[in-house]
């Protein structure tokens, strides 16, 4: 096919048009709801966690998470009384298919569900050379993978290992803590999901939330501290094993 | 090879020496170096080039920004070094567990008989799974069978890493294989619970 000059002329403001409908992207898909009014982050009550997998299950169905890939998963610690500083963790496939028995039933064994600790100084977004990570003005921790080029320099930023690449996209991924869900005033997959109510969503910006009440009454710690990260997720009855 | 040239006629100043090589700019800045030995010395004789420079940056910068209008989209900046459209896309995903709320706007019977027992804070799709389709289109997708011999265990399998106050039974020797609801109805799992 040619095209004339003239054609060429015509073409030229029509294709402009139409890129900037592309670089518009699509409208706000929740209108009612306002960024500035919510900061998100999350409770885990660790002396409730059973372990089933529920919540990595409920992950992946609702985000399309490849095999073999995790946004969340549960791992389990065995602590021996004489050797707390090197814990034995287990985690087959992110705890999707819940855990055979112990090897050891003496010690300590318990469950630690891990997820993106939506991080306030997050050192993954830092690291991003083109702004396709970000800390969202209500407090998530999100992937634009359309300005994703794959560099991996946030999968190696992050402390708790909680980025991946996608195997189809090459793109950088991670728990958006299901913002298309929380935008519209539901609860997270995994929260949703958790049968004994041990993962729960926390609003911190919301003063009826009852995150509050649970964070002046119990102790609560975050993973990782000492990285300065001001993370998000607070681990109640968190042992000092867990790293 | 020119600038010798020049120097060698004795009018060129030190100036002329370093003006460019090229044959034609060469001559000019000589024209211009003669008619400067006359009534007006000009403090700086090649300032076309300068003009020329800054030329080609003023063009460059226009380009730039010009380029830079039409490649960067329009939310990138809005709230940060980042595309603010980037989360009304991500928050534009479609939802695949409806929530418990959902469910029981239609299935207020099933909420009634676990109220009152063990299981009445396990929200629908933790044992349904997502359903999200089925409450869109309740006629046409139909949620699947549950297999309770599958199901029970997932999480009422013993292990030492479980909470010790949690119901737990060694599922070979609790049931021998039995499907659970034989005994206990899900949705209030006490024996003699009700129906399911």
């Amino acid at each position: 096919m040619s095209i004339s000059r003239r054609h060429l002329l015509l073409l030229l403001p029509a294709a402009a048009v139409a890129w900037k409908h592309v670089l518009a992207g699509t409208p706000e898909s929740s209108p009612n709801y306002t960024m500035s009014q919510h900061w998100w982050g999350m409770l885990i009550d660790l002396p409730k966690c059973i372990g089933c997998g529920n919540c990595v299950r409920a992950c992946q169905a609702e985000n399309d998470v490849p095999d073999g890939y995790f946004r969340t998963w549960v791992e389990r610690y065995h602590v021996s009384d004489y050797d707390i500083e090197n814990p034995v963790v287990d985690s087959p496939d992110g705890g999707k298919k819940g855990f055979p028995p112990a090897k050891e039933e003496s010690g300590k064994n318990f469950f630690v569900p891990k997820l993106c600790n939506h991080c306030v100084e997050s050192p993954c977004t830092q690291v991003c050379p083109v702004g396709a990570t970000f800390v969202s003005p209500d407090g998530v921790v999100l992937v634009d993978k359309q300005y994703c080029l794959g560099c991996r320099y946030c999968v190696q930023a992050c402390p708790y290992g909680c980025r991946f690449i996608n195997p189809k996209t090459d793109t950088a991924e991670k728990c958006t803590l299901c913002y298309h869900r929380i935008t519209k005033g539901l609860t997270t997959a995994c929260c949703e999901n958790c049968p004994t109510g041990a993962r729960q969503l926390a609003d911190l910006k919301n003063p009826k939330d009852p995150i509050h009440e649970f964070l002046k009454t119990h102790s609560v710690q975050v993973l990782k501290p000492n990285m300065a990260t001001h993370a998000k997720v607070f681990y109640a009855g968190l042992d000092g094993s867990v790293r | 090879m020119r600038d010798t040239e020049h120097s060698g006629l004795g009018t060129a100043s030190c100036i002329q020496l370093t003006a460019t090589s090229e044959p034609e700019g060469g001559r000019a800045s000589l024209r211009r170096a003669r008619s400067s030995t006359g009534t007006t010395m000009h403090a700086f004789k090649d300032s076309g080039h300068l003009f020329r420079l800054a030329a080609v940056f003023v063009a460059g910068i226009l380009v730039f920004l010009v380029l830079r209008g039409f490649l960067v989209p329009k939310s990138f900046g809005q709230y940060g070094h980042y595309r603010g459209n980037a989360m009304a896309e991500i928050a534009a995903r479609p939802v695949n567990f409806a929530g418990h709320e959902t469910c029981e706007t239609c299935h207020a019977d099933v909420l009634d008989k676990k109220k009152d027992g063990k299981h009445a804070h396990v929200n629908c799709e933790a044992c349904h799974g997502p359903l999200a389709k089925h409450a869109d289109d309740p006629a046409s997708v139909q949620p699947p069978k549950l297999d309770t011999a599958v199901l029970c265990v997932r999480c009422h399998e013993a292990n030492a890493a479980k909470p010790k106050t949690f119901p737990q039974v060694a599922s070979a020797d609790h049931s021998t294989g039995l499907p659970c609801d034989t005994c206990h109805q899900p949705h209030s799992p006490v024996i003699g619970g009700g129906a399911k």
